[in-house]
C-alpha cells in the first residue's frame, strides 16, 4: 500500500480483571497498530483475551473490576486514560462497535430505527427529519431492503442476517474511522455469513475506515483480512500481513491453528492439531513462553527466559524462539 | 388482541361455573343456616322449622343452586342475615371503601419502591443500596400485624396525628372537598402500613432486574454509541427492567382488591377484608359465598389484565 495513515496505536497494553482482590491479565502487554484504509484481524482461541482487547479499546469494560494500563492513542487522544465523558465524544463517533451476537445486542423494546438514531442525537447537529433521512441513507447502505418499514420494527421482527445489518448500520452511523467487530459473523448461518462479510468490504473500500475484525474462522481472515494478529493466552504471538502468515506462519501454535482448517483435498491426511487448551485467567502461565506446555517435548532452552516479539521478515513478528525447532513429526513423535 | 381479549374473556364463563359450584358445594355442608343464627332461648323451633322450609332449604340442590345462581347473575345475593342489607349493597359499599385504599396504597407502593429499587440496582453494592437492601430485609421480616400495630400505637394513640378507624368524619358533606380530604386521611395509615410491606419484594425484583440488565448486551451496544451513561439507563436499563412488575401489576391491584384482612381489622377500617372475616365468624353465608365469587372472580381477571399489559408493554409478546 502506497501511503499509510496510521488511525490506531495500541501500547504495552494491560487490560486485568479482578477475581478476589487479585488483577489478572486477560490482555498482557500487547503493542499493535490499526491504519486507514486496512482490516486487522485478530485471531485466536476462545478465552485467549480477543473480546478483551476489543472491549478496551471501545472502553466498555467495567471500571470497578478491570484495569487497564498501557496507551492506546487515537489522534491526540490516550483512550486508555480518558474520561468517561470524553470517551462519549469518542465512542460512537470515531469508533463503532459491531457485536457478535446480534439478537442480544439490540434492545429488544426499542424500534430499529430509533436504536439506529440514537447516536445521531449526540454527535450530530441534525434536526429530527434529517436523523430520519440519515436513518433510510443507512439502512440502504447496509442493504436492507424496505427501510421505511423496518425502521418501525422490533428487533425480533428481523432475520438474524438482517439484524447484524442493522448492527452495522448502527457502528457506521456516524462514518467512524474505526470500526471493531467481534466476531460479527459466528452468530450466522454460512451463507449470511459470507453476504456480511461482503458487506463489510465493501463499506471499508467505500469509507476507507480501519476494522478491527475479531475472529476465529481462519476462513473469514483469508477472505477479506489485510493483516493478521494471533494471539495465545493474552499476547500477541505472530503478526503479519494476511498471506505471509498464511504461505510462511512461524509460530507453533499459528500453525497448529492454519492445520486444524480441513482440506477439501487431504481426507486421508490425519488432523494435525496440537492438542490442550487454553488455560484459564487464574491459571494462564505468566512467565517465560506461555506456550510450552502445550509443546512438552520441546527443549526447555529452545524459549526463550522472556520471549519477545522478533521480526522475521519485513512486517513479520514472532514471539520466542521455539518456533524454530518445531515440526509437526517432532509433534506426533513427542505424543 | 381485540379477538383474544374477547376469547379469554368468554373462558372465564366455564371457570366461573365450575367456581361457583363448588362454593355452592362447600356452603351447603358447612354445618348451620342462616336461620341457626336466629336462634334464641324463646323462639319457636317449628317457626325455624317453617321459615326454612319457606325459604326453599329443602329443595333438591339444583333448583337451590339454580335459584342462587340465577340471582347471583343479576347481582343479587340475597340478604346478609348477621348486618340486615342486601348483601349486594353491602359488598358495594365495602367494595368502594377497599378501592379508594388500594388505589392510594399501589400509588404509595410505586411511589416508594421504584425509586428506590432503581437506585439500589444502579448503584449497587453503594451505601444507599446497603441501606435500602437492610430496608428492605427488615419490611420483610415485620409480619403484617405488628407493623400495623405499631403504627396504630405510634401515629394513633402516642402521637394522634392519624385517625384510627372508619373512612371520613361525620362533620362533611359528601362531594366536599372536606370530605375528599377526610377521607384521604383516613386512608393514609393503613394505606402506607400496606405500601411499607409491600416494597419488599418490588424492591428487591427490580434491583435484581437492573443489575442483570447492566451486563446485557445491548446495553454495551448503547454505550459504544457514546450516549450518557444517564440516558442509557433511563432509555435500556430501567425500562427492561420495570417489565417484569408492569406484568405484575394486574395481580397486584386485583389482589389489593381482596382487601387486606390484618390491615382493615386493626385500622377498623370497613373493606373487603373486614367483611370477609366478620361474614365468616357470623356464618353468614350469603356474604361468604358472593365474596368468594367475587375474589375468583377479581383472581381471573387479574391475571388477563396482566397479560394485556405485557403485551402492550413487551412488542416481542403477543397475546395468543
Ligand atoms: N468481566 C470479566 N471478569 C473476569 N474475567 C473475564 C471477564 N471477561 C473475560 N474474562 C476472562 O478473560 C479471558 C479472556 O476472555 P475474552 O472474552 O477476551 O476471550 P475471547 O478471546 O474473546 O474468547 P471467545 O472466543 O470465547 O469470545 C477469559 O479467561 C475470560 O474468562
Ligand atoms: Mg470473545
Amino acid at each position: 500500500m502506497a501511503n499509510i495513515e496510521n488511525l490506531l496505536t495500541i501500547k504495552n497494553l494491560h487490560t486485568s480483571f479482578r477475581i478476589k482482590d487479585t488483577y489478572y491479565d486477560a490482555v498482557e502487554n500487547i503493542s499493535i497498530n490499526l491504519n486507514k484504509n486496512e482490516i486487522l484481524a485478530i485471531v485466536g482461541e476462545s478465552g485467549c483475551g480477543k473480546s478483551t482487547l476489543a472491549t478496551s479499546i471501545v472502553g466498555l469494560h467495567d471500571p470497578i473490576n478491570t484495569k487497564i494500563t498501557g496507551e492506546i492513542l487515537y489522534k491526540d487522544l490516550n483512550l486508555a486514560a480518558i474520561s468517561e465523558s470524553k470517551f462519549n465524544d469518542v465512542r460512537g463517533n470515531d469508533i463503532g462497535m459491531i457485536f457478535q451476537d446480534p439478537l442480544s445486542a439490540l434492545n429488544p423494546l426499542v424500534r430499529i430505527g430509533e436504536q439506529i438514531s440514537e447516536s445521531l442525537v449526540y454527535h450530530t447537529k441534525f434536526t429530527k427529519e434529517q436523523r430520519k433521512e440519515r436513518v433510510i441513507e443507512l439502512l440502504n447502505q447496509v442493504g436492507i431492503p424496505n427501510p421505511e418499514r423496518v425502521v418501525r420494527q422490533f428487533p425480533h421482527q428481523l432475520s438474524g442476517g438482517m439484524r447484524q445489518r442493522v448492527m452495522i448500520a448502527i457502528a457506521i452511523a456516524c462514518k467512524p474511522a474505526i470500526i471493531v467487530a467481534d466476531e460479527p459473523t459466528t452468530a450466522l448461518d454460512v451463507t449470511i455469513q459470507a453476504q456480511i462479510l461482503d458487506l463489510l468490504k465493501e463499506l471499508q473500500a467505500e469509507t476507507k475506515s480501519g476494522i478491527i475484525l475479531i475472529t476465529h474462522d481462519l476462513g473469514v481472515v483469508a477472505e477479506i483480512a489485510d493483516r493478521v494478529a494471533v494471539m495465545y493466552a493474552g499476547q500477541v504471538i505472530e503478526e503479519a500481513p494476511v498471506e505471509e502468515l498464511f504461505n510462511n506462519p512461524k509460530h507453533p501454535y499459528t500453525r497448529s491453528l492454519l492445520n486444524s482448517i480441513p482440506q477439501m483435498n487431504s481426507e486421508n491426511e490425519k488432523l494435525q492439531v496440537i492438542q490442550g487448551l487454553v488455560p484459564s485467567l487464574k491459571n494462564l502461565p505468566r512467565e517465560g513462553c506461555r506456550f510450552s506446555s502445550r509443546v512438552p517435548w520441546l527443549d526447555a532452552n529452545t524459549h526463550e527466559v522472556n520471549p519477545v516479539l522478533h521480526e522475521v521478515s519485513p512486517g513479520h513478528f514472532v514471539r520466542c524462539t521455539c518456533w524454530k525447532h518445531f515440526d509437526f513429526e517432532s509433534a506426533e513423535g513427542g505424543n | 388482541m381485540w379477538k383474544t381479549i374477547i376469547r379469554r374473556i368468554l373462558i372465564m364463563i366455564p371457570q366461573l361455573f365450575v367456581l361457583s359450584l363448588l362454593i355452592f358445594i362447600m356452603a351447603k355442608f358447612m354445618p348451620g343456616d342462616p336461620f341457626t343464627g336466629l336462634v334464641t332461648p324463646d323462639t319457636d323451633p317449628n317457626r325455624i322449622e317453617e321459615l326454612r322450609i319457606q325459604a326453599g332449604f329443602y329443595d333438591p340442590w339444583y333448583e337451590q343452586y339454580y335459584r342462587w345462581i340465577t340471582n347471583a347473575l343479576q347481582g343479587e345475593f340475597g340478604d346478609s342475615y348477621s348486618f340486615q342489607v342486601k348483601v349486594s349493597t353491602l359488598i358495594g359499599e365495602r367494595g368502594l371503601n377497599t378501592l379508594w385504599l388500594s388505589l392510594l396504597s399501589v400509588t404509595l407502593l410505586y411511589a416508594i419502591a421504584i425509586p428506590l429499587g432503581i437506585i439500589a440496582g444502579r448503584y449497587q453494592n453503594s451505601l444507599p443500596d446497603k441501606l435500602i437492601v437492610l430496608y428492605s430485609f427488615i419490611s420483610y421480616a415485620i409480619p403484617t400485624f405488628v407493623l400495623a400495630l405499631i403504627f396504630l400505637f405510634l401515629f394513633g394513640y402516642q402521637y394522634p396525628i392519624f385517625p384510627t378507624s372508619g373512612t371520613v368524619d361525620v362533620q362533611y358533606d359528601p362531594g366536599t372537598w372536606g370530605y375528599f380530604w377526610s377521607k384521604v386521611y383516613h386512608l393514609l395509615l393503613p394505606a402506607i402500613t400496606y405500601a411499607i410491606l409491600g416494597t419488599t419484594t418490588i424492591i428487591q425484583y427490580l434491583r435484581t432486574e437492573i443489575i442483570d440488565a447492566k451486563r446485557m448486551d445491548y446495553v454495551k451496544t448503547a454505550r459504544s454509541k457514546g450516549i450518557p451513561i444517564s440516558k442509557v439507563y433511563t432509555k435500556h436499563i430501567f425500562r427492561n427492567s420495570l417489565l417484569p412488575i408492569a406484568a405484575f401489576f394486574g395481580f397486584t391491584i386485583t389482589g389489593l382488591l381482596g382487601g387486606s384482612v390484618f390491615i382493615e381489622t386493626i385500622f377498623g377500617f370497613p373493606g373487603m377484608g373486614q367483611l370477609f372475616i366478620n361474614a365468616i365468624s357470623a356464618r353468614d353465608y350469603s356474604v361468604i359465598t358472593a365474596l368468594v365469587m367475587l375474589f375468583g372472580f377479581l383472581t381471573l381477571v387479574g391475571s388477563l389484565l396482566s397479560d394485556i399489559i405485557m403485551s402492550i408493554v413487551d412488542p416481542r409478546i403477543r397475546i395468543e
